[in-house]
């Protein structure tokens, strides 16, 4: 059932897309959406507009002119009264879309995009933004205004900032970086990336939410009861949710057919080779490298070079698995902890439990170090 | 972002050795060094506020105890203080910042407060990374 404040935090993102292409500076129009919003608390339960959404963009663009009214100095009035458009139908799709760009602006540091969207595109309030965080309310309070003041000064050029990828890095961070206070912030990111996908035929968004959704159909079974990390090779593939994955491997295929091959898309078919297979002995390795392949090639990044020899590991062996280990640099997060993984299939132990101690103490979860420091511990004779 | 830990040490046991007349203890600063010191900390946590960093942070009493289990049905073993000799840890902060190299430089501007003469104390900061809870995906 949905409840008007369902309803509102639904609407109220696309209330501020509107006003925000109106012309109404950012900063003014949250205020006023935030009036609006207050305003239907009151009044819908005494009876809901036809159209809520009219409804509140009304009231909340009459609520911001009163701002720009009562604050502005005679001339800025004037010029906005200049500005605003035309009555006619709006489009609200390009509305939320632009709102995105807009929080994902590239003068804001990644931390900052993030907490600006999931506040104004998100609808989530600052506490919960603070919350999934772990940062006092106050501290989130101020990173997003500093993120709004520099948008302010800034503003979006026409076409030139409006970088897809720029957002679509952004979900992912959301995706991968909360906590999860009251809001799941990994489902939140599924569906602002579900509202980017409807809204552009690109396939990187369309990758990067089936990669989102397979990673979330493993979900379940990352994790013991004891909250202690189980690895891909020991999840229990039945608690996968297939359904999820499903979907996921039917949007990849629709991406993939674009032709456009990008590096979500690549993560995402590689993800689907796992979700697929019945038990990790029985995963398609081969064709796991060959996406590595793609995606190294895509990205240079080091650290898939790493994921690259730990499936090189699998597919040919952990000789080749280690050769191709020596082209990964020193010092990339888990190389101890795939060295050691490597090593200890070639039957070297000594040297693996070392490195696995030493990848313990360089992990950057607590989850991750104590499943380090088991490993570890497996060779130590009782 | 991640959340560091900043420890300021006074006097510590172990670590690098201190610029070579930049450890004179607080107590002999004047009155306005002192002043001066305090007033660049608050700053500083403003500083660190207004950026949206500033997660929390708290001075400590340089008299601490150490404590250990006493063995069944026994009081606590209690011993110290031994401030001559033990790490002291004067305060923590706790930020929260986009890189690792921001959290050094906010540590190196925090090492900078003035002490005696004005001159920067150039405190060693211990910084810290605080492990996280589990990342949502895994490769």
């Amino acid at each position: 059932m949905t409840t008007v404040e369902d309803l509102l935090r639904q609407l109220g993102p696309r209330v501020l897309g509107v006003l925000v292409r109106r012309g109404a500076d950012f900063a003014s129009a949250e205020d006023a959406v935030q009036e609006a919003l207050i305003e239907a608390v009151t009044r819908w339960p005494e009876g809901m507009p036809s159209d809520p959404q009219a409804w509140l963009v009304t009231v909340a663009w009459r609520r911001w002119l009163d701002h720009v009214r009562s604050e502005s100095a005679r001339h800025r009035r004037e010029r906005a009264d200049l500005e605003e458009p035309p009555p006619g139908p709006t489009e609200q799709a390009d509305d939320t879309l632009h709102l995105l760009f807009l929080c994902c602006h590239p003068a804001l540091s990644p931390s900052s995009a993030v907490a600006l969207t999931l506040r104004a595109v998100g609808g989530l309030t600052t506490r919960q933004v603070a919350e999934a965080y772990l940062v006092p309310e106050s501290t989130m309070a101020q990173r997003i205004s500093r993120a709004k003041r520099t948008i302010a000064e800034q503003g979006l050029d026409a076409e030139g900032e409006r970088d897809l990828g720029r957002v679509l890095r952004v979900l992912y961070l959301v995706f991968n970086e909360g906590y999860g206070g009251e809001v799941d912030l990994a489902a939140e990111a599924i569906r602002l990336a579900r509202e980017l996908v409807g809204q552009t035929d690109d396939p990187e968004a369309t990758g990067l939410l089936a990669l989102m959704l397979l990673h979330h159909a493993r979900r379940a079974s990352r994790f013991a009861a004891d909250g202690s990390l189980v690895t891909l090779a020991d999840q229990d593939r039945s608690r996968w949710d297939t359904a999820l994955a499903a979907e996921a491997v039917d949007l990849l295929h629709a991406a993939l057919a674009a032709d456009r091959l990008g590096e979500f898309q690549a993560q995402a078919a590689i993800a689907a080779l796992h979700a697929d297979a019945p038990s990790a002995q029985e995963t398609d390795w081969p064709q796991v490298v060959g996406w590595y392949d793609e995606l190294l090639a895509l990205t240079g990044s080091p650290v898939v070079a790493l994921n690259r020899a730990v499936a090189v590991g699998e597919a040919d062996g952990p000789q080749a698995g280690l050769r191709a280990l020596e082209e990964v640099p020193e010092g990339i997060p888990r190389r101890e902890a795939a060295h050691a993984f490597l090593l200890e299939r070639s039957g070297e132990t000594t040297q693996a439990a070392e490195l696995y101690a030493r990848a313990a103490a360089r992990a950057s979860s607590t989850a991750e170090r104590d499943h380090l420091t088991r490993q570890a511990a497996r060779f130590r004779s009782r | 972002m991640a959340k560091y830990l900043l420890l300021k040490h006074y006097r510590r046991s172990s670590g690098p050795a201190p610029l070579p007349g930049t450890d004179v203890p607080m107590e002999q600063w004047t009155q306005e060094e002192i002043d001066a010191h305090l007033t660049f900390m608050d700053d500083f946590a403003d500083g660190l506020r207004e950026r949206g960093e500033f997660v929390d942070g708290q001075a400590l009493s340089p008299e601490g105890t150490f404590v250990r289990y006493g063995g069944e049905g026994k009081p606590p073993v209690t011993d110290g203080p031994f401030a001559e000799t033990k790490d002291l840890i004067a305060g923590w902060m706790i930020i929260d910042v986009d890189s690792e190299e921001r959290a050094h430089e906010a540590a190196a501007e925090l090492s900078a407060a003035p002490g005696q003469g004005g001159e920067p104390i150039c405190e060693w900061l211990e910084v810290r990374p605080f492990l996280t809870r589990e990342p949502t995906a895994d490769a």
